[in-house]
């Protein structure tokens, strides 16, 4: 594990790196600190920008950017886009970003007829109405993965990625490698 | 090359086979894997993924169903034909409804092990997301045609080993195609299907699921889990 970190060629400037969730669970970003004592050794190579970690809301110029989840909503498509004009290179992190994932498993249903089960029909749920608060982004009809809207550098596959793939992954980066997984860290599931 | 009766050259190694063999067959009594979908050992090959494209004396051929001939020269894993395989897999994932994280099939699956096998990282091309519905009428058994890669094996187990006939394969276009349900009501309840039938057990990805069995081996602990399936070809198939 230490091998990749101490061959890197270390820029004396840190590498800026951006994180996010679209449609997702957060569970990319909680694999991602699955990384354990390994961050602090990162975070001599890496600063974060924009990220749930920093709550830093816009994006400044970065070499990389994390994306977890896929879009289901306006609101995802700006923010993936704002990560695209920022950063150099853009990771789709985990199934949904890839896929659409299980967000997307609502895609044959028609819109309308989820919310209005959700809010309004439904037994065992309150039946406040859809909400429509001006704050709110408007939920895309189909969830999609981020590749369909803008260029995706690098896919890292995974529900989530295992720490161990995330960190290959960083090393990878950092050590001006193409990522690659061997068999154990490819996963789909 | 007349030194070279009964064998072939694959990937430049020499490759014995029987007269009569195809090139998958021969491959796999050897032990070399040739990445492939369609085709099982037990039945005449189908011929329809193509994942099993090798270029012999430097033309693409099915190994599936080309037959094994002396002397002849065949390329399989190349850099060339690996990524025609992958953009084949890639249409595989986007043409049906593939969601690995909710799959019970996940780390048994054929289309899965073969895609880690082959470093498929994303689908690369637009989802179609199709409305493939599911049929859970049968009491033991649940179709999920939305992971339907259209093999035909069930097709054909059923009608050949079973002699049932409870699968069709029907309708055209990416879209139209699909296995069809031989009962009046085009539901499996209404067949005489049975967890025992061959078709019941010969699903090389997560569409005829035995009901009551999610879980019983963990994530992580399956067949492909543990072994790439390259590493797997003289196993028995299901
Ligand atoms: S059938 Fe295979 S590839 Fe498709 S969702 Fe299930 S595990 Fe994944
Ligand atoms: S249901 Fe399974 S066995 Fe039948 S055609 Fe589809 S993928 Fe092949
Ligand atoms: S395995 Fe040969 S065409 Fe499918």
């Amino acid at each position: 594990m230490n091998g990749p970190m101490n061959a890197a060629p270390v820029a004396a400037k840190k590498l800026k790196v951006a994180t996010t969730s679209l449609a997702g669970c957060f569970g990319c970003h909680m694999s991602f600190l699955d990384i354990d004592e390994r961050i602090i050794k990162l975070l001599d190579l890496i600063e974060f920008d924009r990220s749930p970690l920093t709550d830093i809301k816009h994006c400044g110029p970065c070499d990389l950017g994390l994306i977890e989840g896929g879009l289901c909503n306006a609101e995802n498509v700006h923010v993936l886009r704002e990560f695209r004009s920022n950063c150099k290179i853009i990771v789709a992190v985990g199934a949904c970003a890839i896929n659409g994932g299980l967000p997307a498993q609502r895609n044959h249903l028609d819109l309308r007829d989820i919310l209005e089960e959700v809010y309004q029909t439904e037994a065992g749920l309150s039946h406040g109405g859809i909400p429509n608060d001006p704050e709110l982004p408007l939920p895309l009809n189909q969830v999609h993965p981020i590749h369909e809207v803008v260029k995706v550098d690098y896919f890292l596959p995974g529900c989530p990625p295992p720490a161990d793939a995330i960190w290959k992954l960083l090393t990878d980066l950092l050590a001006g490698r193409t990522p690659t997984l061997g068999h154990g860290l490819l996963h789909y599931d | 090359m007349n030194d070279t009766n009964n064998s072939f050259q694959l990937d430049g190694e020499d490759l014995p086979f029987t007269p009569g063999q195809t090139i998958m067959q021969a491959a796999k009594a050897a032990g070399v894997y040739i990445p492939h979908l369609c085709w099982h050992p037990d039945f005449p090959a189908h011929g329809s993924c193509k994942l099993c494209t090798v270029k012999v004396n430097g033309r693409f051929g099915s190994s599936c169903t080309m037959e094994a001939q002396a002397g002849m020269t065949v390329e399989n894993r190349t850099a060339e034909l690996d990524d025609k395989r992958r953009t084949m897999l890639q249409m595989f994932f986007v043409e049906g409804n593939h969601f690995c994280p909710s799959c019970e099939k996940s780390g048994d699956c054929a289309l899965q092990a073969t895609a880690y096998e082959l470093k498929m990282m994303s689908p690369h091309f637009d989802m179609f997301y199709p409305d493939r519905p599911v049929d859970a009428s049968h009491p033991d058994i649940l179709l999920d045609f939305n992971r339907c890669i259209m093999c035909s094996l069930c097709v054909t187990a059923s009608r050949e080993v079973d002699g049932k006939n409870v699968f069709a394969m029907g309708g055209r276009g990416i879209l139209g195609r699909r296995i069809h349900i031989n009962s009046e009501s085009g539901r499996l309840a209404d067949t005489d299907f049975a967890l025992s039938d061959r078709a019941a057990n010969i699903c090389p990805v997560g569409v005829i699921l035995k009901k009551r069995k999610g879980f019983a081996v963990p994530i992580g602990d399956r067949r492909y889990d543990k072994t790439p399936i390259n590493e797997q070809v003289k196993e028995p198939t299901a």
